[in-house]
């Protein structure tokens, strides 16, 4: 018990009613007055989570107006701004609509490389399977070394089928055969992984492009849903990956995946306003379980440091 | 967009020459625009900050040539203190340090994702062509098919490659792969990491004792050129726990500014020893401080890339095809090289877009007038013919219409219509060949294309 000190002992001993007393007394030390240092201390925490320096200002701006001169403790004025980025965020959060009445509902799932496609393919067929639906994934990905195994092992622990092809086949004759069998099989959900390509490779854009018109060929309406993977660690050229991969495949919803890490993926609060487009989810690990939705309100805490 | 330093440096002088020296508000006002344009690269706050101390200190009192602006007084300033930060005191890095007995190991390490298993082959590639024996092993008993990726890689890459022996541990995967080096006559050892948090405390103390086993001579963190500000997080961590001797960046054949690189020298003090510029194995390069600093700055050595590209493209594709209209050919199989090619000024029009202030090459490449939609359907239709209806298009009838079209995802129509444009290209062509080798090698492929097929001109 001594090392907790007296304001630990007083706390436990009064219980809850303490706890708003301490709040108090640590807010008559730490209260301060909303100056420009303050703000700009605030500024700097929206940049280092790579919101980007153009909408932290806003933020920060919409902020001063408020609340300029009062006193405010760090606690009220970050809960404050994390109510503004909500706000923001709300709108996109959406989780990917199911469409029961499509047999396959047919998502592409494309992105840069290594940004978590095919895990997120994993995770999603888990979770859907979990719910009863049937579950398909298509082994697009016919470049990258060992793409088809990795996928293969995720079609097992969900215990979907995994339509292959051979090594540097054509990805666009696969996803054709895959969705054509999948209408015959009367398949709730069609998963289709991509390798990863960057969006300034027109030539890698085309071939993705080529997949879409092929897949039209089979069911005019499909791909129901293209899913852009977005790794939470990147900076600002999230904004061209995503103004091209719109551009040129049309991508109705994001993912955004690595968030158990440091990184608080601020840049999708600039995207949120840019381009509008629905955030569908989060990935919180590497194992199958570790995919939640996307949340504008958790999100925003603890984008500017509150759990 | 973004917009070069050099552009915003220009609305804060005006154009302006030669005032003597830059006085401090001169400066600070100038550095604000610094501050700018190393946020919109990536480069990491607490890094921002420090490299615009320096630089103020710098360029205070600094004379300003009589024949250039402030501006670009500044600009210069900038440049070369980042070329000296990027470059550090050893200058260029000079790639692996394998002075050590053999065989040597090196360990891979860095977040998911960020290409450690890539650059793990490319650097064996690298090391098989000084003629090193490399034995490659992976030690990712995680991600699903990493071992098998690595194997893979290994074939590709022709070097040795580490049984994989089911249920082992990291450790000792570690030391059978210097066990082999060792019996095997193995210059270096290559042990590929599982890509992990550096605030996952079990995986971190993992590294760490696969380190402790094996004392690796360099251990190279490798992370993507996209990197937003956690890049100073991340590096210093890595390098707190495990310990760094050099860093790879990767993804920089995409457009990203990568500030991440100045962030992650700073911070570890460690060089930047490769780039890597591709997913497959030859696409790594050694570090060149001066070209990433260009870069950061959004002004970019790019230019003499993209000139570079443009020469070889023209003179090699236009006189290999050349000498073939001569002998009287030009089939489906060359007009799909020059799809390619034209695809590939594309991918150039994408890096000049990134970079104001290129003048005249950007106007001109950004008129050329590239259409990527219609040129992929293009070289689908085409790629769905099989060789032999490629170099003989008469073949081409009804029924192989149509399967050439499902196989393209066009339509009939489609097939018609590109089969259209190549008469009409064969028929120029002809003409051309009238012309003579040497004055169609100088007017470019591009001015033979049909309207609509990315008929611009890139002449110089
Ligand atoms: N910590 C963490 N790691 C993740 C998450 N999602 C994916 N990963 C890891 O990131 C790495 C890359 O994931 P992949 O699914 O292979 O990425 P990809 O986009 O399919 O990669 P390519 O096909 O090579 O372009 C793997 O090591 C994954 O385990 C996540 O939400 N959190
Ligand atoms: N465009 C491009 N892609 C790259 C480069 N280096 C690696 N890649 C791609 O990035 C993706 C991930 O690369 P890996 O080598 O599997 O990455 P890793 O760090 O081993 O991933 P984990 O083991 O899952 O942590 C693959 O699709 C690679 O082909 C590069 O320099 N440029
Ligand atoms: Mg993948
Ligand atoms: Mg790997």
């Amino acid at each position: 018990m001594s090392g907790k000190g007296w304001i630990g002992k007083l706390k436990a001993g009064l219980g809850k009613s303490t706890s708003r007393m301490t709040q108090g007394l640590t807010n008559l030390f730490t209260k301060r007055k909303l100056d420009e240092d303050a703000l700009e201390e605030l500024e700097e925490l929206l940049i280092t989570s790579d919101m980007g320096l153009p909408v932290a200002a806003k933020l920060v701006k919409e902020l001063k107006r408020q609340r300029f001169g009062q006193d405010v403790s760090p606690e009220d004025v970050k809960a404050v701004l994390a109510e503004e980025i909500a706000v923001i965020v709300a709108t996109v959060a959406k989780p990917l609509e199911l469409k029961p009445q499509r047999k396959p509902q047919v998502v592409l799932v494309v992105g840069v490389n290594g940004a978590g496609k095919t895990t997120t393919i994993g995770k999603m067929a888990q979770f859907y399977k979990e719910q009863g639906l049937s579950v398909t994934l298509v082994a697009g990905d016919t470049f990258r070394a060992a793409a088809v195994e990795q996928l293969k092992v995720w079609g097992e622990r969900a215990h979907c089928p995994v339509v292959s092809g051979p090594a540097n086949g054509d990805a666009a004759g696969l996803a054709f055969d895959a969705l054509t069998k999948a209408q015959r099989d009367g398949t709730d959900l069609l998963f289709i992984d991509t390798a990863g390509r960057l969006h300034n490779k027109s030539d890698l854009m085309a071939e993705l492009q080529k997949v879409i018109r092929v897949i039209k060929k089979v069911d005019a309406d499909a791909p129901h849903d293209v899913l852009l993977v977005l790794d939470a660690t990147v900076g600002q050229n999230a904004h061209a990956q995503v103004a091209t991969f719109l551009e040129m495949v049309q991508i109705s919803g994001l993912v955004l995946t690595k968030l158990d890490g440091t990184a608080r993926g601020g840049v999708l609060v600039a995207l949120a306003e840019k381009f509008a487009l629905p955030v569908h989810a989060i990935g919180i690990g590497e194992g199958a379980g570790d995919l939640r939705p996307f949340d504008a309100r958790d999100y925003a805490r603890s984008l500017v440091g509150l759990e | 967009m973004f917009q070069s330093l050099s552009d915003r440096l220009t609305k804060v002088f005006g154009k302006l020459t030669g005032r003597g020296a830059l006085t401090e508000t001169d400066v600070t006002e100038a550095l604000r625009e610094v501050r700018v344009a190393l946020l919109e690269a990536d480069v990491a706050l607490p890094v921002v900050k420090d490299f615009i101390a320096k630089v103020k200190d710098r360029a205070v009192g600094q004379d300003v040539l009589r024949s250039i602006t402030p501006g670009q007084m500044v600009v210069k300033i900038v440049h070369d203190e980042l070329v000296a930060v990027l470059g550090g005191a050893e200058g260029v890095a000079a790639g692996l340090d394998l002075q050590a007995v053999p065989p040597v190991p090196v360990l891979m390490v860095g977040l998911q994702g960020s290409g450690k298993t890539t650059t793990s082959a490319k650097l064996a590639v690298r090391l098989k062509a000084d003629r090193k024996k490399v034995l490659l092993a992976s030690l990712d008993v995680y991600r699903p098919a990493a071992q098998q990726q690595l194997e893979i890689l290994a074939g590709q890459a022709q070097v040795g490659s580490l049984p994989i022996v089911a249920g082992e541990m990291p450790v000792a995967i570690a030391k059978r792969a210097m066990d082999v080096g060792r019996r095997e006559g193995y210059d270096v050892v290559i042990l590929d990491t599982a890509g992990r948090l550096h605030i996952d405390q079990e995986l971190m103390a993992e590294v760490a004792a696969v380190r402790d086993a094996v004392n690796p001579h360099e251990t190279l963190l490798v992370a993507d050129a996209m990197t937003g500000q956690d890049a100073v997080v991340l590096a210093r961590e890595f390098n707190e726990k495990v310990g760094v001797t050099g860093i790879v960046l990767t993804r920089v054949d995409g457009d990203s500014r990568g500030g991440a690189a100045l962030s992650m020298r700073q911070v570890t003090g460690r060089p930047i020893k490769y780039l890597g510029l591709g997913e497959k194995l030859d696409a790594l390069e050694v570090f060149h401080p001066d070209r990433l600093a260009g870069r950061i700055l959004g002004m970019g050595d790019v230019v003499s890339l993209v000139e570079k590209a443009m020469s070889t493209f023209e003179q090699d594709e236009a006189e290999k095809l050349a000498k073939r209209i001569q002998k009287g050919k030009f089939d489906l199989e060359d007009m799909l090289t020059q799809l390619k090619q034209v695809e590939k000024m594309g991918d150039l029009k994408g890096i000049v877009a990134m970079l104001p202030g290129l003048g005249k090459m950007g106007d001109q490449l950004k008129n050329a007038n590239i259409d990527n939609k219609a040129m992929g359907r293009q070289k689908a239709i085409i790629l769905s013919m099989t060789i032999k209806e490629r170099r003989n298009p008469d073949l081409i009838k009804a029924s192989r219409k149509r399967r050439i079209a499902a196989g393209s995802g066009t339509d009939v129509q489609d097939v018609n219509k590109l089969l259209k444009q190549f008469q009409q290209m064969a028929d120029v062509m002809k003409k051309a060949s009238k012309l003579g080798v040497k004055g169609f090698a100088r007017h470019g492929l591009g001015g033979l294309m049909p309207p609509g097929m990315g008929g611009g001109r890139f002449g110089r």
